[in-house]
Order: structure tokens, then C-alpha cells, then sequence
């Protein structure tokens, strides 16, 4: 027997008519995460595809792998170094494994109930959009935060960033920018300062685990870091913004299979790096003469950019548009960054604001091109006359 | 009597002044952070609407037509005053707390709305009935939010603290974000998702 034999058994008391009839979504939803679903849509325009939502959403989860093993690793690295014990690459993978596994496991545990319990109630089908939220809160969230939190918010992000609006799809904010904003605003003291980004920073004496933008943002000049560590990562913060490398292989992926939008990531890196120049020029604080280039590689820019930013469903949808909206990220991020010292990192508030012109860019790229194909009418006309 | 006893009920749910009207959202964000500014502000707005609707009400006939609002801020301004002052007097420290809040009832929407729309055209008892009514309506959603808007938010009730140490302990820990208005807005939301799934007749016709 193999598995669609098996799969068929199984859904059988699902059916039509059956039983468990109700139920069915969910059993569905199984069914074709295992086997692309042999039906197409049959009416109305669509374009249609061999890929369907949920292998491009595995793309996108398997994009984010390198981030995510690299910030299980370095979350064990900051513990041990900031301790001052010897360890092993093997030690600090557990350690990491430790924090993180749970929280992952959490994150879905409650996510996938309250969309499973969506689509039962509704009666559609269940959405594919949370397989990537849901590994993507964990990702981007202090290591030290309770794991009730993390619950808490992805309930908040799915319920009101989602569901509220009409599910996958419908979205206007970034779910997964939507958990960590509830969290951030809500728990300020688990979410920012110096005692979140390294484990267990809170219960050990001597512990320095700021961040280097936290450092920047009270003033500190000398950062203890190169930009080799930067880049690749061994350096605090959420756990896997830490290694613009690890995201770079990320964004190669995206880009590679046409999932993440080039324009958007590298739109977004000019907008920062020319606010970034234009601030170095002016120098007033620390973080106004942080090279601009090092404003790129710390923090959870990186990150955001190509995995936050480029989310087909809250970001701008045409190609002028996504030129816009990615410059503006950038632009938004560096400004609240350094403009407004109690949000360290801005890029979280930059992408959330952006997602939320996004529809308001694409109306106004859509307008103008009308307007410049009736002139050009206009235009022949006139010569044809 | 069934006719107007819709006047005070129709308010609590089918026609709510904020879930349905869509009227006094501003205050319902700005004064919701403890139960106890909730519950005085709503008192105060169902002593101006009731006695604002009858004065206008008593006036409806003699006032002329193109200087209506006029009029109607007159009474409501003074109404308002009224309540300002009796609150300074007998409870000085919400009075304190309220501030400039009691002073802006003056421009709910709520007030204005149905001295426009009800006390206009009806005689006095109904023009009463429907300003208690609609502030019941606005009073009813403001304690609810104010309810868990400070439960959550600092584990308090009209400033005891309920939540109990043994949580804390645990590592439970007040939601900053419900002392921001926006949550105010979304708990206002999740009050109309719950009000709409339970009363099918609100739902638009799409």
C-alpha cells in the first residue's frame, strides 16, 4: 500500500456525507501537504502554476533554514562566551536547541488550533500562510522571552492580523511583524534592553548582552565588535536576525526560485544605504555615524528585508511599486533608527508602516500608467489626424 | 408603551450607539484605561444626553431652523457644565482624573446625533427615554472595554488588584499594549465581531 492508498482509508469516513464531514479541512489540509491536489480552479481568471501555495511556501521555510540553524547555534555561542566556559560547537547547538525547539513547537502548537478551528467553523479550507509565520515568530524574537508570550502573540497575529481580515491572503500587516509587535509593545521589557538577547542573561551577574544598535542608540561609540562578526553573526540579538551571511543564502534561494521579490530586497538596501550615506555626512549622534554599510549587516535589517518585506500578500504588487515600497523600508528603517532612540531597531516599524501603503503605492503606479497610456492614445490620434 | 420601551432597549444592542453607529469612539479609546473613569464618564453622558434631549426637546418647536445647532450646543455646553461642576464638588480626585475629558462630552458625536436625529421631532418623554437609552448603549460598551482594558492591562478592577500575586510569581505579567488606545480600537473591534456573530440582522447585505 502507499501513501495516497493509505491517505484514501484514512479520509475515508471525511467524505461527503459521512461522518466526519465537518472535519474535513483538516484531514484536507494533510492531504495536500503530502500530494499537490489534482484539481484546478474552474472558473474565472487565474494563472495557473505547477507550484501551488504550499511548495512555495516549503521554499520560502527551507530559505530560512540556514538563519534558523545558525541562530540555534549562535544562541548557545552568546551563553557560553558571555559564561566564560569552554564548550564545543556540539554544546551551544544543544543549548540553542533547548531555547529554541519550544518555542518553535509552541508557535505552531497554537497557530495551526486556531486556524484548524477557522476553517472547521468556516468551513473552507485551511490556509497554507501559517507554515511560514509560524517559524518566522520564533525567529525573530528574543531568546529569553517566556514561552506564554510567544503564545500569546501568535494568537494575537493570527486572530487580528489575520483571520479578522479573512485569512491567508487577506492580510494587510505581516503576521508573523504583527506577533512581534503585540509582543514588543505589550511586554517592553522581555522584547528591548540588554538583559533579553543573550539566554539566560537575566539570572547571570556581568553579562553585557546589548545589542549593538542598543549600545549605539545610549551612546556608546566603541563597539566590541568587528565587521567580520557582523556579518556573520556571533554577535546578541533576536535569534536568527544575527547572521546577515546565513540570510544572504536565504535571499540566493528566494530569488533563485522566483518566491521573494529581488526588487523589494534590493530596493530596500538602497533606500537604507543612501539614508545611511546621507546621515554619515551629518553625524549628530552615534548612530547617525555608524558606517552605513555596517547599518546593513547589524540588527534585524537583513532579515526583514528578505524575509519580512518581500511577503507577496502584505507587500506592494506592482514591479514599479515594489521598487517604491522597498526604498521606503530602507528609508524608514534608518530614519527610526536613528531618530528616535527608544526603538533601537527600526526596521520591524518600517516594514509594518510600509505594508500598510502598500495598496495605497500599487493604486497610485496603477493610475499613472493609465494615464500614461491615454496620453500616448491621445497622442497617436493626433499624429493619425 | 412597547414603542417606547424600544427607545431604551434598541440602543443596548441593535442599534448601539458605538458598535453599530459607529458614534463616540474617540472617548471610548481615550477614557477606558480604568473601569472607574469608564463608569463616572458614563454616568456624566447619561445625565447630559437625558437632560439635553428634554431641554431640546421642550424647545424643538421654537427653535428656528437655521440656527438649530447653535441652540443645541448652547444646551449641551451647559448641560455639560453642570456635570463639570457637581463632580468638582462631590468627587474632586475622578473630577482630577477625568480632567478636560468631561468637558469634551460636549463633542461626542453621540449628544449631537440625537438631538439632530430623535429630540428634534418627538415630544419630551421619548426624547428622555432615547437619551438614556443611547447613553446606556455608549455607557454599556465603554465599562466593558474599561473592564478588561484594566484587567488586562494592570490587573486591577476599579483600581484593586485581582489578578493575584501567585500568578505574577509565576511569570504572568500585565499586557502593556492593552494601556495603548489602539488596543482600546481593536478590543472595540473584537466587541463588534462578537455582537455581529451573535446578532445576524447587523450584517450587511454584501
Amino acid at each position: 500500500m502507499n501513501i495516497r492508498q493509505i491517505l484514501d482509508t484514512v479520509k475515508k469516513p471525511f467524505g461527503k456525507g459521512e461522518k466526519f464531514e465537518k472535519y474535513a479541512p483538516a484531514i484536507n489540509a494533510f492531504d495536500t501537504f503530502l500530494f499537490v491536489p489534482n484539481h484546478t480552479t474552474k472558473h474565472g481568471a487565474h494563472i495557473r502554476d505547477a507550484v501551488d501555495l504550499k511548495r512555495t511556501m516549503i521554499t520560502v521555510i527551507i530559505a530560512l533554514l540556514p538563519a534558523l540553524f545558525y541562530g540555534i547555534y549562535n544562541t548557545g555561542y552568546q551563553y557560553y562566551s558571555q559564561l566564560g566556559t569552554a564548550f564545543s560547537t556540539m554544546d551551544a547547538v544543544i543549548h540553542g536547541s533547548l531555547k529554541i525547539v519550544p518555542m518553535i513547537a509552541v508557535s505552531y502548537i497554537v497557530g495551526l488550533a486556531i486556524e484548524f478551528a477557522f476553517a472547521i467553523f468556516r468551513g473552507h479550507e485551511v490556509n497554507e500562510g501559517y507554515l511560514v509565520t509560524g517559524l518566522l515568530i520564533p525567529m525573530i524574537m528574543p531568546v529569553d522571552i517566556p514561552l506564554w508570550m510567544v503564545g500569546v502573540s501568535v494568537a494575537f497575529a493570527v486572530l487580528i492580523g489575520k483571520e479578522a481580515f479573512g485569512g491567508t491572503g487577506m492580510n494587510i500587516l505581516n503576521p508573523a511583524l504583527t506577533a512581534r509587535a503585540f509582543a514588543f509593545f505589550a511586554y517592553p521589557t522581555y522584547m528591548s534592553g540588554n538583559k533579553v538577547w543573550v539566554s539566560e542573561a537575566s539570572n547571570l551577574d556581568g553579562v553585557s548582552g546589548e545589542t549593538i544598535l542598543g549600545m549605539l542608540a545610549s551612546g556608546e561609540s566603541s563597539i566590541p565588535y568587528d565587521v567580520s562578526q557582523m556579518f556573520y553573526g556571533g554577535i546578541p540579538g533576536s535569534i536568527a536576525e544575527t547572521s546577515t551571511f546565513m540570510v544572504l543564502i536565504g535571499a540566493l534561494i528566494l530569488i533563485y526560485t522566483g518566491v521573494g521579490s529581488w526588487r523589494i530586497m534590493i530596493g530596500s538596501v538602497i533606500g537604507a544605504a543612501v539614508t545611511g550615506l546621507l546621515f554619515n555626512l551629518w553625524g549628530a549622534n552615534e548612530l547617525m555615524s555608524f558606517n552605513w554599510f555596517n547599518h546593513l549587516i547589524v540588527g534585524g535589517f537583513a532579515f526583514g528585508v528578505v524575509f519580512m518585506a518581500t511577503d507577496p500578500v502584505s507587500a506592494a504588487q506592482t514591479t514599479k511599486g515594489k521598487w517604491i515600497y522597498g526604498i521606503l523600508v530602507g528609508l524608514f528603517c534608518i530614519l527610526i533608527r536613528v531618530f528616535n532612540p527608544a526603538y533601537p531597531e527600526g526596521v520591524m516599524l518600517a516594514i509594518l508602516l510600509m505594508n500598510v501603503f502598500a495598496p495605497t503605492i500599487d493604486h497610485y503606479v496603477i493610475e499613472a500608467n493609465i494615464k500614461r497610456r491615454v496620453n500616448r492614445k491621445i497622442k497617436s490620434n493626433l499624429n493619425v489626424a | 408603551m412597547s414603542k417606547n420601551k424600544v427607545l431604551l432597549t434598541d440602543p443596548l444592542d441593535d442599534n448601539n450607539p458605538i458598535t453599530v453607529q459607529v458614534l463616540g469612539i474617540c472617548s471610548a479609546l481615550a477614557i477606558t484605561v480604568q473601569l472607574k473613569a469608564a463608569i463616572v464618564m458614563s454616568l456624566s453622558v447619561v445625565a447630559v444626553m437625558a437632560a439635553s434631549n428634554v431641554i431640546v426637546s421642550i424647545l424643538r418647536n421654537l427653535i428656528p431652523n437655521r440656527i438649530r445647532i447653535i441652540v443645541q450646543l448652547v444646551v449641551v455646553a451647559s448641560m455639560v457644565v453642570l456635570v463639570d461642576e457637581v463632580l468638582r464638588a462631590y468627587a474632586y480626585d475622578v473630577s482630577k482624573e477625568l480632567s478636560i475629558f468631561i468637558g469634551l462630552i460636549i463633542t461626542n458625536c453621540i449628544v449631537m446625533g440625537r438631538l439632530e436625529a430623535f429630540a428634534l421631532g418627538n415630544g419630551v418623554w421619548r426624547s428622555f427615554l432615547d437619551g438614556v437609552g443611547n447613553a446606556f448603549g455608549y455607557g454599556a460598551i465603554l465599562i466593558l472595554v474599561a473592564f478588561f482594558r484594566e484587567l488586562l492591562g494592570s490587573g486591577n478592577l476599579l483600581g484593586v488588584q485581582v489578578i493575584p500575586d501567585s500568578f505574577y510569581e509565576m511569570g504572568y505579567e500585565n499586557n502593556g499594549m492593552m494601556l495603548l488606545s489602539p488596543m482600546a480600537l481593536i478590543t472595540v473591534g473584537l466587541i463588534i465581531w462578537v455582537q455581529r456573530s451573535r446578532n445576524r440582522k447587523l450584517i450587511e447585505k454584501a
